[in-house]
């Protein structure tokens, strides 16, 4: 079974981002691998573990600096890479639709990885549009996995708690939460051995632009800039406490 | 094509309160051809349950003019998938162009298979959506930044952050119509489970109005149950940093911030967290922060709405006993 991971280079979080030009930030930073993308990474790693005859092949569609992040899958014990190098920024319909065209140009998926969510374009919906491109099954947030014959049982999680179970016919696309797993990190044998694992780079043939128009352009970047003007309250936790009452009632009108 | 749709969530006992600043929102940007204030057209509602008489006054009451109940396939009402190639066909038969759901958990598995399904644009955790101009603004690099965002295509989705907008009443008289969907298949996705777990009936974070999170400040996981006795009071959520999660105090699921939740509350109530970078890109978009910590150089502090340089294990209980007893 061949094993696809999408993986994103993605900005370091704890970097700061300044906005150029009032689109793009500055990429004058620290990438590194999309954190969710981590998760699945060390996922389909564990599942090859129990199912030998996998290959696990890590998928980036980013410029050229984004193989040091199919290094790291690689390091994380992903087999290969590909990198669909390209400077330009894509929205979510098209970066699916490349990476559609890359997994099955290359093989023939059992099962398609992603993240739940990239931490710069915090688009939530890359897995599912694969999954419609491959005509599959999507669970996203998820973190349990079991396979079956010819399906996956999943545990994915909605929130405070709430888990669904889901049965997925194979191939399915699933997208990695946070819950599923601590990633291993790559020891340093571990990445002098994947300096070796092949990367192969495709370049990217121009505007792979959607038929029918249908797109997402980002027009304006701003910084999130903070406005609060702190104000005190002060006295024995008893004043403190009606302060936050009167508070809540009177400015917030949260309660009544 | 130019109508304007909302998905209305429900809970356990009738339409969520949640949707009603979406409704509002799509509203008053609901239709490309009208000029700015209420659109003239009616707005579609689409509910996956037959709407009895106080549901149909209170969408009226919010100026919805078209009720659509779109009737499931029996038994696989939990199915987000088939939930969402029936919603797709609905709206598709009403010639709806912009469609407008909750970023809520359900919100989160359902638009996304939509939009996916239709090949159409998609921005998530949109606190703006205005249909006329197909723009949206949300936040991205981990909520370092506001995105405006320009959707083209013959339909698009907005999935709205909860209490991104007051609502407002308009009423309206509405007609309620059937789009039975009873034939939608299951493909390839079954649902063999639904566990709500301990916090099915406690309020959502992605929803509520309040939270009061706890951080290492708490120092142990009994201490959560004061966050709880008061959050109970004022219809809180309750949620935690990360240093509250690993520490194992609470599940992961009650984490704010960059690998958390991202929330945007009315009011945030952060006691004993000292307001990292990470954990202020799940909580920054609130509405009002309150910060209660013992140290008055917290980075929490000189961000925040109100703070108090004290214990949060004195003043939250203090808080919950003036709101029993007055
Ligand atoms: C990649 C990455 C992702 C991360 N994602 C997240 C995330 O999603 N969410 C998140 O929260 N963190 C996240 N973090 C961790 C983050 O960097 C901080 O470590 C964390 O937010 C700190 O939690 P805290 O404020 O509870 O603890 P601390 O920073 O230790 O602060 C505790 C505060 O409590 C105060 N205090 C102590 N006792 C009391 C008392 N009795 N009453 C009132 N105040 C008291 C102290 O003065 C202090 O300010 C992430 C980190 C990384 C590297
Ligand atoms: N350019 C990309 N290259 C590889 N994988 C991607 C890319 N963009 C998105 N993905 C995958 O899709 C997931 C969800 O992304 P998003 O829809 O942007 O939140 C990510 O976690 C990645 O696994």
């Amino acid at each position: 079974m061949q094993i696809y991971v999408c993986v994103k280079h993605v900005p370091d979080s704890a970097a700061n981002i300044h906005v150029i030009d009032d689109i793009r930030i500055d990429p004058n930073l620290a990438f590194l691998l999309n954190p969710y993308d981590e998760h699945a990474v060390t996922e389909a790693v564990k599942i090859k573990e129990q199912h030998p005859e996998a290959e696990v092949i890590a998928v980036c569609l980013g410029p050229e600096d984004a193989e040091n992040t199919v290094r790291s899958a690689l390091a994380m014990g992903a087999d290969r890479g590909i990198l669909v190098q390209t400077d330009s920024i894509f929205d979510s319909i098209e970066t699916a639709r490349i990476l559609h065209q890359t997994i099955t140009d290359d093989g023939v998926p059992g099962m398609i990885w992603t993240g739940k969510e990239s931490i710069d374009a915090e688009g939530m919906q890359t897995m599912f549009r694969i999954g419609a491109l491959l005509d599959c099954p999507v669970a996203t947030n998820v973190v349990q996995v079991a396979l079956g014959d010819n399906k996956a049982v999943v545990d994915s999680e909605r929130v405070g708690g709430v888990v669904y179970t889901y049965e997925l016919d194979l191939p399915c696309v699933l997208g990695a939460g946070r819950g599923l797993n601590t990633p291993k990190y790559p020891t340093f044998p571990d990445v002098v051995k994947s300096k070796k694992k092949p990367v192969k780079t495709v370049s990217l043939d121009a505007g792979a632009s959607s038929p029918d128009g249908a797109s997402m352009k980002v027009v304006k970047l701003e910084p999130l800039i903070q406005t609060r003007t702190p104000k005190a309250m002060t006295g024995d936790p008893d004043t403190i406490a009606r302060e936050i009452v009167t508070i809540l009632l009177q400015e917030a009108k949260v309660i009544s | 094509m130019s109508n304007a749709a909302v998905i209305i969530e429900l809970d356990g006992t009738g339409i969520k309160e949640a949707n009603w600043g979406m409704v509002t929102m799509a509203r008053m940007g609901g239709t490309p051809s009208e000029g700015t204030g209420d659109s003239k057209a009616g707005l579609i509602a689409c509910i996956m349950t037959p709407v009895d008489d106080s549901m149909r006054s209170e969408l009226e009451s919010y100026g919805i003019s078209t009720i659509v109940e779109v009737v499931l396939p029996q038994g696989l009402e939990t199915n987000p998938d088939v939930s969402a190639r029936a919603l797709l066909s609905a709206v598709k038969a009403h010639q709806v162009s912009s469609v407008y759901g909750l970023s809520t958990a359900l919100g989160k598995d359902l638009l996304p298979r939509m939009a996916a399904l239709a090949g159409s644009p998609l921005v998530m955790d949109c606190f703006e959506a205005d249909a006329r101009t197909g723009m949206a603004r949300t936040s991205q690099y981990s909520g370092k930044t506001l995105a405006s965002i320009k959707m083209t295509g013959e339909r698009i989705f907005f999935g709205v952050k909860p209490n991104s907008r007051e609502p407002e009443k308009k009423p309206v008289s509405a007609e309620i119509l059937r789009f039975d969907a009873s034939d939608t298949a299951i493909q390839g996705l079954r649902v063999l489970d639904v566990q709500t777990g301990d916090q099915g009936k406690a309020v959502s974070l992605a929803e509520a109005e309040v939270i009061i999170a706890g951080g290492r400040g708490m120092k142990n996981a009994k201490n959560f149950d004061i966050l709880v006795q008061c959050a109970e009071k004022l219809k809180a959520a309750v949620g935690a940093s990360r240093v509250a999660v690993d520490s194992g105090w609470v599940p992961y699921a009650m984490q704010v911030g960059q690998t958390g939740e991202k929330v945007s509350p009315k009011v945030y109530i952060a006691c004993g967290i000292s307001g990292s970078i990470q954990h202020f890109a799940g909580m920054k978009m609130s509405g009002m922060v309150i910060a209660l910590n013992t140290d008055e150089n917290a980075a929490i502090m000189a961000n925040c709405d109100y703070y108090a340089v004290a214990d949060a294990l004195e003043v939250i209980p203090a808080v919950t006993r003036i709101l029993e007893n007055g």
